[in-house]
């Protein structure tokens, strides 16, 4: 590892003013940016610690929304009674993730940064266009069962593992920024983006930007939300693939729906053409799986992550049938 | 007997004066009785010291460089920039290395050469003066290769295939007896199927470390390894030095599974590097390092043929198993040679062939050959049970052999039979009278979004017996040292080896001191081939009873002061045992479950009845059949080392890629065991038992998957990939 400075914020501004000058990383539960520096991923030269600053607060808002400061622990997030009848589909992709151990440790703000577990990007001998752009990508040819079927590019085939960016995705959730300009804010979705050529940026976020906090907006309907993470290994591994739901059925018609899929694509997926497709619709299990299929038309599938597509579908049938019924 | 009669009242011996006349004999036998780990305490509270913990004073750390091509050549190594970094103390590459006497493991002959035959393969290590600045330094070692095409890929018409002399454990590659293919001919049922498993990589908590340091031309190491006699006398080779100049200690041991069965790179390289800064080294190879160096399970592609007459006899079992190795040395997994003796059969034809390929050299990994061609056979008997319509505990009860079905020897004891019947019983498959109970229709069985299913496979692993010497010193009338050079890695050898020693020597445990893991004690065998207890039990076995014979004869039955020390040596009665087929035995039973939303496969519960000969310790053996099982469950639904054949590496190559089982895959696993007495083993009438645990377990999973689903997985692991597109 090469050697680094390291320093604790003393305020947010200052440490966006540094960042900003001279490219170096914050650090909050180190789970992700420390292991990219043992493995040579990543090696910045000042790592400034942010876990001093004053954002962990949880706050419940009076319309129904709620807003988590950029620090807070998974596991705390994870088990706030607010949070679990609000949004209950955030609680379980948090409980979903990793260990107990690493979510104690993980914050909010650094979930939504973590890195691609693409094997090639992880290994500095391998090429890989977002570690070194230009350097080609290994994957597309190479191990890559777990990577995107869904809006890779010829540069870029990495999946986000992050499952709470799926259950965000499918709240709305923006995320407040500090830049050096001052105080931002951003959708979710202007938040992540698909690799296309510049595969070497995982987010839209501004340089030196601190994230400050996650704002869920209100939403009823994800009062009847859920996560389904499939894998594998029972628990402590990422997904092979996954969906956040939200359904209101009434008379047995789909009011209002929403999807998003993990583990499919470089940023979390939300399945609009599914949604519209089912918007109004009775909620049959035909109606699902045409929606679904609408959905992974566009998939392309690489040699050896096939599965995902039956995967994908199945999951969304399965999980909108089975709120279905429990909404009877 | 209880505990009362003839007890001493002192639990531990008293120092200085001895309170009684002679030596007291045992008031009870400590072999059967249940008793955790001796070093369990220091383990949990970190007190035990493994092979990088020693404190050696003025310390160095060494750190390899890898080649990153599968095959070519080290064109140069520039060493100056490395050199240059602070607390650098020198660079070891060929063009430097002292040169290394061969001892016949090429492997073994680390920087002698500029050739690669791996991706992996170590091409220079940086000594510093802490791990920081080596791995800093191994950074700065510029290495210019030049890499040649590579041929990676284990395939079952690879026209490099050949049939060796030999496969690993020193069996004949091929066994005939009949004709196959005239039996299969004339059977009514039969079943041709092909069986792949993945790579496998060991993953042992330590990972492969030494501290090393020369010391008036004596060369003395700590070393995570299982063999630290066959360490020993290789490093004395290598380095040409008398064997009584090298000194191995291997005091605690943080897992092998095989891949610390002998001397690796590591070992080797920490001596070099000692002797090159003229300081005691370090050297841990890291997680993803161990993918390349340390071994691995080769894949196998395995075809069996099998075929049965209308009454469930078996006509013939063929087994054709394809293995890999490196091109610097041929390690032949033996996955046929279960099939020589499970069943009964008038046809047999068991083949093995193997490819050099360009990739690190596999090795032993719990129970070698058995652990794979039990998946194969295991899953193959289970598919004739399907096709014939029988029950497959029956179909397997009714081709018992009588004899060993090849070499017409008798086994000296087998009770495959008896452990199917009580597995069925304690599993439910059958009732109390012995009639089965279980549906056999697969796909039938819902739970919610759940298939549900039962399979059953057998278990079997060879018990070995290997030479090895003891030491029996008695200082006192209630003060035994028994020492004897086991590995104790992490299954309770030192305990077992002292309740044994306590019953050879008649007197209670508590009088009796154990010491294992140094070379310097004598010769013994590996902690390997599940043969520990067996050899290392014989040879203090032995030194106890001629001890306490000598006391008895010579002594009066006191213990003179000053002492008697007897020495022990088991090579001739081992040579002169009788010939007789000696296995243990095992029936798996397991429910699993897979979800026909997302594919997910899990396991529910597990079984395991064994008959292995006398059980020493009930606490250590229970933990060594699960822990089989629970790794035989991980190879049935997680594990595999994928390589990526344009490099010639594993890319799966740390533990967030290679996916062992965690707890929560871990159902409820019940374990039992048969009071098997068998008199032509040794004379504590043990068998092995650490390995026969992971053998059928992912058979029995593989077929409880086909009950649950119908669909047949003959690719290891059963992962949700290959299930979800074949689910309805
Ligand atoms: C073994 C293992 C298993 C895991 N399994 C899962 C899983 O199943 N599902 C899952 O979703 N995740 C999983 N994770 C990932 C884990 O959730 C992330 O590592 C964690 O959330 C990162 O948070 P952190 O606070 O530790 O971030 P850090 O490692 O400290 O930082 C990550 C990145 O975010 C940046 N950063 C951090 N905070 C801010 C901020 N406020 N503003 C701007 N930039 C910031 C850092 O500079 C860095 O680039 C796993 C991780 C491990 C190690």
């Amino acid at each position: 590892m090469k050697p680094f400075a390291y320093q604790r914020a003393e305020a947010a501004d200052s440490a966006v003013a540094t960042i900003s000058r001279t490219g170096a990383a914050y650090l909050a539960g180190g789970t992700n940016i420390v292991d990219l520096m043992k493995l040579g991923v990543t090696a910045p030269d000042l790592l400034i610690d942010v876990t001093g600053l004053p954002l962990r607060d949880i706050e419940a808002l009076p319309d129904g929304g709620m807003r988590v400061g950029a620090l807070t622990a998974n596991s705390d997030l994870a088990t706030d009674p607010v949070l679990r009848t609000r949004f209950p589909a955030v609680a379980l992709a948090l409980l979903s993730g990793a260990s107990a151990q690493l979510r104690n440790r993980a914050t909010i703000g650094g979930n939504l940064l973590q890195r691609t577990r693409c094997r090639y990007f992880v290994d500095v001998t391998k090429s890989c266009n977002k570690r070194r752009p230009g350097a080609g990508c290994a994957a597309r040819e190479g191990e890559h069962t777990d990577l995107a079927i869904l809006g890779a590019s010829e540069q870029c085939v990495a999946t986000n593992p992050s499952d709470l960016a799926v259950a965000l995705a499918l709240v709305d959730a923006r995320v407040e920024l500090l830049t050096e300009g001052g105080p931002a804010s951003m959708s979710v979705h202007e938040f992540f983006r698909l690799p296309g050529d510049r595969p070497e940026r995982d987010t839209n976020l501004p340089p030196g930007a601190l994230i400050t906090a996650v704002v869920l907006p209100a939403t009823p309907i994800a009062r009847m939300s859920t996560y389904r993470k499939v894998r594998d290994r029972s628990s402590f591994a990422f997904a092979a693939g996954s969906v956040a739901a939200a359904l209101d059925v009434r008379d047995g018609v789909v009011q209002d729906v929403r999807l998003a899929y993990g583990a499919v694509a470089h940023r979390p997926w939300r399945a609009y053409a599914a949604e519209r497709s089912l918007r109004g619709a009775p909620a049959t299990v035909d109606n699902f799986e045409r929606a679904a299929d609408e959905e992974l038309a566009a998939a392309k599938p690489l040699r050896d992550n096939g599965y995902k597509v039956p995967l994908i579908r199945n999951l969304t049938v399965g999980v909108l049938r089975g709120m279905t019924e429990a909404s009877w | 007997m209880t505990s009362t009669q003839r007890q001493p009242t002192q639990s531990q011996p008293a120092q200085g004066q001895p309170t009684q006349s002679r030596v007291q004999d045992a008031a009870q036998r400590s072999v059967g009785t249940a008793s955790p780990r001796i070093e369990a305490w220091d383990k949990v509270t970190g007190r035990a010291p493994y092979a990088v913990d020693h404190p050696v004073p003025g310390a160095a750390y060494a750190w390899v460089v890898q080649s990153t091509v599968a095959r070519g050549v080290v064109v140069d190594v520039d060493t100056s920039r490395a050199l240059a970094e602070d607390g650098v103390l020198g660079v070891l590459w060929h063009g430097n290395a002292q040169r290394l006497e061969s001892v016949g493991d090429p492997e073994l002959m680390v920087l002698q050469s500029a050739r690669i035959a791996y991706r992996g393969q170590v091409v220079a290590v940086v000594v510093a003066t802490s791990p920081e600045a080596a791995r800093a330094g191994a950074d700065l070692v510029r290495v210019r290769e030049d890499g040649m095409t590579s041929d990676t890929v284990l395939r079952i018409d690879h026209p490099a295939l050949y049939q060796p002399v030999q496969v690993n454990a020193g069996y004949p590659a091929r066994s005939a007896i009949g004709d196959v293919d005239a039996g299969l001919a004339a059977a009514a049922v039969r079943v041709d199927a092909t069986y792949r498993t993945p790579a496998e990589h060991h993953c042992a908590m330590e990972p492969h470390a030494t501290t090393a340091f020369w010391e008036r031309g004596c060369l003395v190491v700590f070393d995570g390894t299982q063999a630290s006699t066959a360490v020993s006398e290789t490093l004395a080779g290598l380095f040409e030095l008398p064997p009584q100049s090298v000194r191995v200690i291997n005091e605690h041991v943080g897992g092998g599974f095989g891949s610390k069965g002998g001397p690796k790179p590591n070992v080797v390289l920490a001596a070099m590097a000692a002797r090159l800064v003229g300081r005691p080294v370090k050297l841990a190879l890291t997680r993803q390092q161990l993918f390349a160096v340390a071994g691995y399970r080769t894949p196998t592609i395995q075809r069996v043929r099998l075929g049965a007459a209308t009454n469930g006899r078996l006509l013939a079992i063929g087994h054709d198993a394809v293995s890999q190795t490196s091109q610097l040395s041929e390690f032949v997994e033996q996955s046929a040679v279960l099939s020589r003796h499970m069943y009964a059969a008038p046809n047999r034809l068991t083949t093995h062939r193997v490819v050099a390929l360009d990739v690190p050299t596999p090795v032993w990994m719990r129970a070698p050959g058995e652990c794979p061609g039990s998946f194969a056979l295991e899953s193959a008997i289970d598919e004739l049970a399907s096709a014939g319509n029988w029950d497959p505990v029956r179909l397997r009860i009714d081709n018992e052999p009588a004899v060993h079905p090849e070499e017409q020897i008798p086994f000296s004891s087998r009770h495959l039979v008896q452990c199917l019947q009580e597995g069925a019983e304690r599993f439910g498959w059958t009732d109390a009278s012995g009639r089965v109970v279980r549906d056999p229709r697969p796909a039938v069985r819902r739970d919610g979004e759940w298939l549900v299913g039962t399979g059953v496979a057998a278990s079997t692993y060879p018990s070995l017996t290997w030479p090895s010497t003891a030491l029996a010193r008695a200082t006192a009338d209630q003060r035994f040292d028994v020492e004897v050079n086991a590995a104790d890695i992490g299954t309770g050898a030192r305990t077992v080896l002292r309740q044994i020693a306590a019953d050879a020597l008649d007197v209670p445990i508590a009088y009796v001191e154990i010491t294992v893991g140094d070379s310097a004690i004598g010769p013994a065998t590996v902690a390997g081939g599940s043969m520990g207890t067996a050899s290392w039990g014989w040879a203090v076995t032995k030194a106890c009873r001629l001890l306490r014979e000598r006391i008895e004869r010579d002594h009066g039955g006191r213990v003179p002061t000053g002492g008697v020390a007897v020495r022990a040596d088991t090579t001739l009665e081992i040579r002169d045992r009788p010939e007789f087929s000696r296995h243990a035995y095992g029936a798996q039973f397991c429910q699993a479950r897979v979800s026909t939303m997302t594919g997910e496969v899990r396991v529910d519960r597990l079984l395991g009845v064994f008959a292995a000969g006398r059980i020493v310790n009930p606490t250590t053996a229970r933990s060594q059949f699960i822990g089989g099982m629970t790794m035989g469950l991980s190879g049935a639904l997680l594990e595999r080392s994928v390589l990526d054949s344009r490099t010639g590496d594993f890319v799966t190559g740390d533990l967030a890629a290679y996916h062992v089982a965690v707890s929560a895959d871990v159902p409820r696993i019940e374990v039992a065991w048969l009071d098997e007495q068998d008199p032509h083993l040794n004379p504590m009438g043990v068998k092995g038992i650490g390995e026969i645990g992971i053998v059928g377990t992912a058979a029995a999973v593989a077929n409880a998957v086909h009950h649950a689903t119908g669909i047949r997985v003959r690719d290891l692991p059963i992962g949700l990939a290959q299930m979800i597109g074949k689910l309805h």
